[in-house]
């Protein structure tokens, strides 16, 4: 009698995890977005949810960055390298059943592209003159000159295509073309994509669904994956534990790159950081090394510029502002600012305010105290990023080809502003012989190294730790977006 | 008597401890907490680092100490305030009784029914994390408690006749309160002011555990223990030490104040004579 009553309750116990079976993959992520629009919110977290599984864009890049044609299927580029005909795939529909088509490209180029626009990426679509509808499912865009990033640029979140019909709610209900489509978001818990029956390569998507998990805190983090209460995190926010998971066999880890160049960002548009002597000496104050072994316990490769180490054009500079403390104490000494007070608003992830901790201790070192304040994500977009309301900061810049954010002008956040700079970026952005564009790589990076208009910490890398099973997820990160529609997930109890 | 002198020798050795570590850390501690030493992390106990190292190469010893320090200051600082405020409007509530009595009692159900991290959630948005505002979400605390123990106290010494006598023979409201009612709940005063400690350095640890108290480079321990949470693994004393601290702490003052009020209690006193 006991024995028939254990075997029931293991029955019950055991159906309901049957049932749960299903191919929903749990995502872990710790930056949770305000906005759901690609197209008008600098969040990375938004790409690395929808772009490319929601949203669409004419092109994608796969893990090496290399391009493919997504909701274009083929291209033709004039000989002189400034007209692209675009051929979009037929019969596409977005997930309110409009159909797509080329006005809608045309629609979401011209959008981005207007003077109002609040694209976070507008300098993408800067080259562009004009964008006509040739045909019904032909599109003719004209470039003012030619421009080596364009068909890798057109692919990012930035240049989604949006309907005509649904893009004043796409901030809080995303409606694209892609293989998911949006269920719901839950605010500080959770955002579930999809399956897209209706999609065009429905065939090939292995998941029923998507559900990301926001979690900031590591530990939390941590248990959540112990639990297997989410399937992948990438971008694991505790780099101490990584030996941990790796010794479990019920998880893989990996380490990859991203093009993210974490920095101490510094804001040059106020004193004292527009004086070149200070953001010296604040550059000589900061050991990488100690906060590489410090904050990310050895998993992150130094930069001395705003390019990635991983990247083909890499220039090591470490050479030109190494630590050196008597230096950066003495030109503390000779700028006046030994003794003084600066602020450091970093936002809440482990490697910013672990960074920041320890560069505050670096800076006490050279004879500068530094206010720590660690503030929420939306604050700090809205106060740092938007108002310029800090003096320095510390942030991972992880759009790929960035270097341009220098040759953004006073309105961007570093509050830069370098002639000098701004033509040697423009030169490169036009610059299509790939010789040429090393050698002007080469010299933009030297610029910055040494004009130090923010301090350059080191490559945020890609930890990832995953149940085994999960594949065809990315290791590197070669741009913000990670394609789900080819994961594939075993269960690992069956 | 016994439990009563038991509690009291328990409560005062912790707290003496604490206290005397936390006063000899504004003078000297073996390390500077300031200075990282990133390549000495999770150095075991040695005879240089009494306690080990912690993530960032800093000796533990020092750090626990400063983290007494924040904790006992920042309690005593936050209950003075409270005790303070709310003694005042307790004893002003008594005295004048009717309308403003009721009034300031209600305010007083009102501030205990809000949760204490919640009000330093609010400051901290409005103003930043800070010093300052945690001391004021902790005050905010036992503020109401002090307005409803002083009140209750003072309201039993007004019925009495030197009380009564006083107000015949023309002294003034704030006369009486100030010569006849404080000197005798001073002792319940205090009694509440050494609980309410132990109970401010569970809410500063609380605080800063979540970010909205200390910043870097000052530390307490539940700063110390928010660090070391996924450390647990590498190196568990990490959060074992400071959490100790705050049990030997919360428990000297909470013993302590049991103690004291036990033998202030004449009923008690006088079972056991």
């Amino acid at each position: 009698m006991k024995l028939k009553n254990l075997l029931w309750a293991t029955t019950l116990v055991i159906v309901p995890g049957l049932a749960a079976a299903d191919t929903v993959l749990r995502i872990g992520l710790q930056q949770e977005p305000t906005s759901l629009d690609p197209t008008s919110d600098a969040t990375a977290s938004i790409d690395g949810m929808l772009t490319h599984n929601v949203f669409e864009s004419l092109t994608t890049a796969d893990e090496s960055g290399a391009i493919h044609p997504r909701l274009a299927k083929s291209w033709t580029i004039s000989e002189d390298g400034t007209t692209y005909i675009f051929e979009l795939e037929q019969g596409v529909l977005f997930h309110d059943g409009t159909s797509f088509d080329a006005e809608d490209v045309v629609f979401s180029f011209n959008r981005a592209m207007a003077e109002e626009s609040v694209n976070p990426s507008k300098s993408i679509f800067k080259p562009i003159d004009s964008v006509n509808a040739i045909a019904s499912h032909k599109v003719e865009i004209k470039l003012s000159a030619p421009n080596a990033f364009f068909l890798f640029n057109i692919s990012r979140g930035d240049a989604s295509i949006v309907g005509v019909e649904s893009v004043e709610e796409n901030k809080t209900n995303p409606v694209g073309t892609g293989p998911f489509t949006f269920a719901s978001w839950t605010r500080g818990d959770r955002l579930v994509l999809a399956k897209n029956a209706q999609h065009r390569d429905a065939d090939n998507i292995q998941l029923d669904g998507v559900e990301f998990r926001f979690i900031a805190d590591a530990a939390a983090a941590t248990a959540a994956l112990m639990a297997e209460e989410i399937d992948i995190f990438p971008g694991f926010p505790a780099p101490e534990l990584m030996d941990q998971f790796e010794a479990d066999p019920r998880f893989s880890t990996s380490v990859g790159s991203t093009q993210g160049e974490v920095v101490l960002a510094l804001n040059n548009s106020k004193e004292p950081f527009s004086n070149l002597e200070v953001r010296k000496a604040i550059t000589h104050s900061i050991n990488r090394g100690d906060i590489i072994d410090g904050a990310m316990y050895g998993r992150a490769v130094p930069i001395s510029s705003f390019y990635p180490p991983h990247g083909e054009s890499h220039v090591d500079l470490s050479h030109v502002m190494p630590f050196d403390l008597a230096k950066a104490t003495a030109l503390f000494e000779d700028t006046g600012l030994a003794g003084s007070e600066l602020s450091l608003r970093v936002p809440p992830f482990p490697y910013a305010t672990r960074s920041g901790e320890i560069i505050q201790a670096q800076l006490a070192q050279a004879g500068v105290t530094v206010n720590l304040e660690t503030v929420e994500w939306g604050f700090w977009i809205d106060e740092v990023f938007k108002q310029k309301n800090y003096d320095m900061t510390i942030i991972a810049h992880t759009s790929p080809n960035d270097l341009g954010n220098f040759a953004r002008g006073p309105d961007y956040y570093y509050g830069y502003d370098s002639a000098e700079f701004n033509e040697i970026f423009a030169a490169l952005s036009t610059e299509t012989n790939v010789a040429m564009r090393h050698d002007l790589t080469v010299e933009a990076q030297t610029f910055l190294a040494e004009n130090a208009p923010a301090v350059f910490l080191f490559q945020l890398p890609r930890l990832s730790v995953f149940r085994s099973g999960v594949e065809g997820f990315w290791q590197s990160a070669s741009v913000l977006y990670q394609p789900l529609a080819g994961v594939t997930m075993k269960d690992a109890s069956q | 008597m016994s439990s009563i002198r038991f509690n009291i020798c328990i409560g005062g050795a912790l707290v003496a401890v604490m206290s005397v570590a936390a006063l000899l850390s504004v003078v000297w501690t073996p390390y500077d907490h300031t200075v990282l030493n990133v390549a000495n992390k999770f150095a075991g106990p040695s005879g240089s680092y009494w306690l080990g190292t912690d993530q960032l190469g800093r000796d533990q010893f020092t750090l626990l100490m400063i983290g007494a320090r924040t904790s006992i200051s920042m309690a005593i600082l936050a209950v003075g305030l409270g005790a303070i405020a709310g003694t005042c409007l307790g004893v002003a509530a008594a005295a004048i009784g009717g309308l403003v009595e009721d009034a300031i009692m209600r305010l007083a159900d009102f501030t205990i029914a809000f949760p204490a991290i919640l009000v330093a959630i609010m400051l901290a948005a409005a103003y930043g994390p800070s010093l300052s505002t945690t001391i004021i979400a902790i005050a905010s605390i036992s503020l109401p408690t002090f307005t409803r123990v002083s009140r209750a106290a003072a309201r039993q010494v007004w019925t009495q006749e030197y009380t009564v006598a006083a107000r015949a023979g023309g002294r003034s409201l704030s006369a009486i309160t100030w010569n006849h009612v404080l000197p005798n709940i001073q002792a319940v005063l205090l009694v509440q002011a050494t609980i309410d400690i132990a109970t401010a350095i569970l809410a500063e640890a609380a605080l800063s555990y979540l970010g909205l108290g200390v910043q870097p480079p000052d530390q307490s321990w539940g700063r110390m223990l928010a660090d070391a949470q996924t450390l647990i693994y590498l190196a568990p004393s990490l959060a074992i030490l400071p959490g100790l601290c705050m049990v030997a702490s919360v428990m000297g003052f909470a013993l302590l104040g049991d103690g004291l009020r036990d033998l202030n209690d004449p009923k008690l006193r006088n079972e056991t004579r």
